[in-house]
């Protein structure tokens, strides 16, 4: 599926730049001159090799960073001018780490948003369940539970169901699967790629992982040094002539054989 | 006379000074704790102010406590009573390990952790009441218990400056050169120190999260041997 251009952007980068100081305390542009739209219900991946500025793009969506030059429009808004707080409840994020809290159950983490936007109690008891059985996660056995007692797959999947608990129109994601074994990932990437298709929500996904750009995107922004190198539709990109997305491409051919002679050798994941 | 009986014959003065002393530290736990848990957050907030406010606290702490209290004496409206300028350079010692160890507990919350809670859209204060606290309460507990323990000993010195206290018997023994009149303020105090340690300890267990278990701890400088020693010597 390639974006129709006359669909309205959900969000948009305009000539944005950030800076910030680096290693060394010089000022250094992470991104420069970023332009970018985001189409309604277009799962789009920002991939491209560490430092390239993907996190940083996505964290300029929701604010947790503010552009230093330009503006991030979300829903044709500026996210400076959005109330920071309001623009994040809207906004569904999965980090790499899930970041769940550890003092929660599974149930009070995954009901966050609703409880901050004070949502009665039988409802909220209600959404918990029914994401909990939406990620593939039995509600019974789940809810009561602590996230230190999960194995990190499903982990990540307590980590997606909070991030949806209050239907979003727009979900974030830096490198979901990043920190799951091999055929974890795998299958956590199959199903989401199946939610996805059930739920049609705006996704922004992070990744240096070329077969999952591939696989979960339906669009890829390469981005490169901080800035964007080019996007494509992932059957465009493996074509592509752009020498990065070539690389990627080759990475992606030559991985296919070895990763599936490294998954066949490896002795059952956890999930 | 044996200790014993010493013991048995005075209990109603021991009973009276343990209480006295349990008043005095009570009382600077309420005012340390009430300023070094606040203080222990905003040296979290405020980077700026974390030098000035923890350099203050250390140097407190290295105030000799005779000599604390000497300086207090002349003070207007502290020195006319020997218990307010006690309580005040008591809490002046217990500060330290509270802020310390909020400011500690607070830094070792997970950055995911926070990061996620701030991308969810919960405000500064919403992290810090209902993440950043509980997961820093055992630490921040272990902090109250150093100092508590510290006061214990600290406290029977205030006897010198007529607040009263376990110090008193320990002062009077030392005038007398008895051992039993030593022993009569030195053996309640240590007592105290080690139900005090045993009982916070209990409640720093009890707090802390499961999955924190493998996470550094050293924030939790366990009160050590040499204060509780101090407690008695003192």
């Amino acid at each position: 599926m390639t974006p129709e251009p006359d669909r309205e952007p959900i969000i948009e980068f305009r000539n944005v730049t950030y800076r910030a100081p680096n290693g060394d305390g010089r000022e250094a542009d992470i991104l420069h001159s970023f332009n970018l739209k985001v189409l309604r219900g277009e799962t789009l991946v920002l991939l491209g090799r560490s430092g390239a500025g993907k996190t940083t793009a996505l964290k300029l969506i929701n604010r947790l960073l503010e552009p230093t030059e330009g503006e991030v429009l979300v829903e044709q808004k500026s996210t400076v001018t959005w109330d920071a707080t309001t623009l994040r409840r809207r906004i569904g994020y999965v980090i790499q780490e899930t970041g769940l809290f550890p003092h929660y159950t599974i149930a009070e983490n995954i009901a966050l948003v609703p409880r901050l936007e004070r949502w009665p109690p039988k409802r909220i008891e209600a959404r918990v369940d029914e994401l909990l059985s939406l990620v593939g996660l039995a509600a019974k056995e789940f809810r009561k539970r602590y996230p230190h007692e999960l194995s990190g797959g499903q982990r990540q999947r307590v980590g997606v169901a909070r991030a949806l608990a209050a239907d979003p129109s727009i979900l974030l994601m830096d490198e979901p699967f990043g920190a799951l074994d091999p055929l974890t990932r795998t299958e956590l990437r199959q199903e989401f790629q199946a939610l996805q298709q059930q739920l049609g929500k705006t996704v922004v996904i992070v990744t240096h992982d070329i077969q999952e750009a591939v696989l979960l995107g339906t669009r890829i922004a390469l981005l490169d040094a901080g800035r964007l190198a080019g996007s494509f539709a992932p059957r465009d990109f493996l074509d592509s002539n752009e020498p990065l997305a070539a690389t990627f491409a080759a990475q992606l051919r030559e991985l296919g054989n070895l990763r599936a002679a490294k998954e066949s050798r490896k002795p059952g994941g956890s999930s | 006379m044996s200790l014993v009986a010493f013991f048995v014959q005075h209990r109603l003065e021991i009973l009276q000074s343990t209480g006295e002393h349990v008043w005095l530290v009570g009382l600077t736990m309420l005012f340390s704790i009430a300023f070094g848990i606040p203080l222990g957050i905003v040296v979290t907030r405020r980077p700026w102010l974390s030098k000035p406010i923890l350099g203050g606290a250390n140097i407190a702490e290295t105030i000799p406590s005779l000599a604390l209290f000497g300086f207090l004496l002349p003070v207007p409206w502290l020195g006319d009573r020997a218990s307010r300028m006690t309580i005040l350079a008591l809490t002046l010692y217990a500060l330290l390990p509270i802020i310390r160890n909020t400011a500690a507990g607070i830094s070792s919350v997970d950055p995911a952790v926070r990061e996620a809670a701030c991308g969810m859209g919960m405000t500064g204060r919403q992290i810090l009441w209902h993440v950043e606290l509980p997961l820093s309460m055992s630490t921040i507990i272990a902090g109250i218990r150093v100092a508590t323990v510290l006061t214990i000993g600290i406290a029977t010195i205030a006897a010198a400056v007529g607040a009263g206290g376990l110090g008193e018997f320990i002062f009077r023994g030392l005038a007398m050169v008895d051992n039993r009149l030593i022993l009569a303020g030195a053996i309640p105090a240590a007592v105290l120190a080690l139900s005090a340690d045993f009982l916070l300890g209990l409640l720093e267990r009890r707090l802390r999260p499961a999955s924190s278990s493998a996470r550094s701890r050293a924030a939790q400088t366990p009160p050590n041997s040499q204060q509780i020693a101090g407690a008695m010597g003192s």
